[in-house]
């Protein structure tokens, strides 16, 4: 057999394939970003647009508002591979499927992620939110988009093969993110009212480890069973 | 050793154990809650601060219990059917399913009675409460995972695999009392120790902790005879059974 490209090197590739495709579609890569935007918007002016009660509701408008933009883009993760069988090859490559899921989960994590944690603090002043809370909203959003997506990764996998699998998504991931939301709204919380957010984030980076080192398994493993 | 493994992996010999178990378990267990019931209705005194409301305890921390125990069984059936590929495993988990959203759901009507007696609310928004209620949710999430497939052997495998993440949320819940305490009283029947109930007020709540254990143990074999047939309905063993007068 000749040499084989290691672990590493393969995910890193993966990585570098999967952030290349969305790069060249940059308007899909927009929407959640939107998304986001436009559902913190509707809550002044559903609610009220007073700052004090804006800044109560702050965190959780955030965070719900976050969690469901994550969520909406959770379907692309696998999905289109799996319908054009790249997917399968993948898995047939031989490298350990495992690293596969959690390098692609990492990938969609930067191009939905990442940039989502960048513009909340402008969500948050909209909303509001003092200076302080709004580093404290950003690192949780860090931890919390990352481990949604890993999260997310598990169900993406096990919804591979239903056709319209969104909403059946959205019931799967989100009960098991929960946590995320009580820790992170807790967190962004405590850090308006002026107190330290060190508790729930604490919190937030114990889940992203439990996450993060657990979920590409069953990810993997349900990946195995979507592609037959 | 194992030929009793084996066997067990067996659907007709699972059909007709089964069979002959439901009357057992459903005798046993129904004149366990049936002595309970009218133990802690009538006989157990009452509580010096609830009155005569805390009777509804005798269903509603029974129904809570094995809203959790149901899914740890799902799980574990679900982790034998993924591992050694075992077809009646993954029978057991599917027809757990049900019966846990079914328990779980008795546990929040009970509990929103209670609370509205006592609390003076039906709804609270209390860690114990949000989690019972998340439980409902996996339930749903599991049932509408499986009900999604076509395929009977990829909705037992990936459905297994949902149970086996969600198994974490049942810690999570137990422990949701000691982390966050709010309105919800901290569990006195599962200190071991010392338990902070009148003796009096906790042999009916063992019945009927027992009684619903054993009726569970009916309702599932029922459902599993019943799933067993669905999944082999093409199988020999199953015309003969029907052909026999």
């Amino acid at each position: 057999m000749s040499a084989r490209t290691g672990i590493l090197r393969g995910a890193a590739l993966l990585i570098e394939r999967d952030l290349r495709l969305a790069f060249r579609r940059p308007s899909q890569l927009g929407n959640p970003l939107v998304f986001f935007l436009v559902v913190t918007t509707l809550f002044p002016l559903s609610l009220s647009p007073l700052p004090s009660q804006l800044r109560d509701i702050a965190p959780g408008v955030l965070w719900v508002a976050a969690l469901l933009s994550s969520l909406l883009a959770l379907e692309a993760l696998l999905k289109a591979d799996a319908e054009d069988g790249t997917l399968e090859q993948m898995v047939l490559s031989g490298q350990p499927v495992v690293m596969l899921v959690a390098a692609k989960t990492v990938a969609h994590w930067l191009v939905g992620g990442l940039p989502l944690v960048i513009i909340s603090p402008l969500a948050g002043l909209s909303l509001g939110v003092t200076p302080q809370a709004l580093w404290v909203t950003a690192e949780g959003l860090l931890m919390g988009t990352l481990t949604l997506s890993f999260l997310g990764s598990v169900g993406a996998a096990l919804t591979i093969g239903v056709r319209r699998s969104s909403v059946l998504l959205s019931l799967l991931v989100l009960p098991l993110a929960m946590p995320l939301l009580i820790f992170g709204a807790r967190a962004t919380d405590l850090a308006i009212a002026g107190e330290s957010a060190t508790g729930p984030l604490n919190l937030l980076g114990a889940l992203l480890v439990f996450t993060a080192t657990l979920a590409p398994f069953a990810a993997g493993a349900a990946v195995r069973i979507g592609v037959e | 050793m194992w030929t009793w493994f084996h066997k067990l992996a067996s659907p007709p010999h699972v059909y007709r154990i089964a069979g002959l178990l439901v009357p057992w378990f459903g005798w046993v267990g129904g004149v366990l809650i049936a002595v309970g019931v009218v133990w802690g209705l009538r006989f157990a005194p009452a509580d010096y601060q609830q009155g005569d409301g805390f009777r509804i305890l005798y269903v509603h921390a029974p129904s809570a219990w094995m809203s959790m125990f149901t899914y740890v069984v799902m799980a574990l059936a679900a982790g034998i059917g993924l591992i050694w590929r075992m077809k009646v495993a993954h029978a057991v988990a599917a027809s757990c399913a049900p019966i846990g959203a079914a328990f779980t759901a008795s546990a929040l009507v009970t509990g929103a009675l209670w609370g509205q007696r006592m609390w003076g609310t039906w709804w609270v928004w209390d860690a114990r409460l949000t989690s019972e209620l998340i439980l409902l949710f996996l339930y749903f999430g599991y049932i509408a995972l499986r009900s999604a497939y076509d395929d009977q052997q990829r909705a037992d495998r990936a459905s297994a695999i949902l149970a086996l993440v969600g198994v974490v949320n049942i810690p999570i819940i137990h422990y949701s009392v000691v982390w966050w305490n709010t309105l919800h009283q901290a569990a006195s029947v599962t200190k071991l120790a010392r338990p902070s109930i009148a003796p009096e007020m906790l042999i009916p709540l063992i019945l009927m902790f027992f009684g619903f254990n054993i009726v569970f143990g009916a309702v599932l074999l029922t459902r599993l005879r019943g799933e067993v047939l669905l999944r082999e309905r093409n199988a020999d063993w199953i015309r003969a059974l029907v052909a026999q007068p």
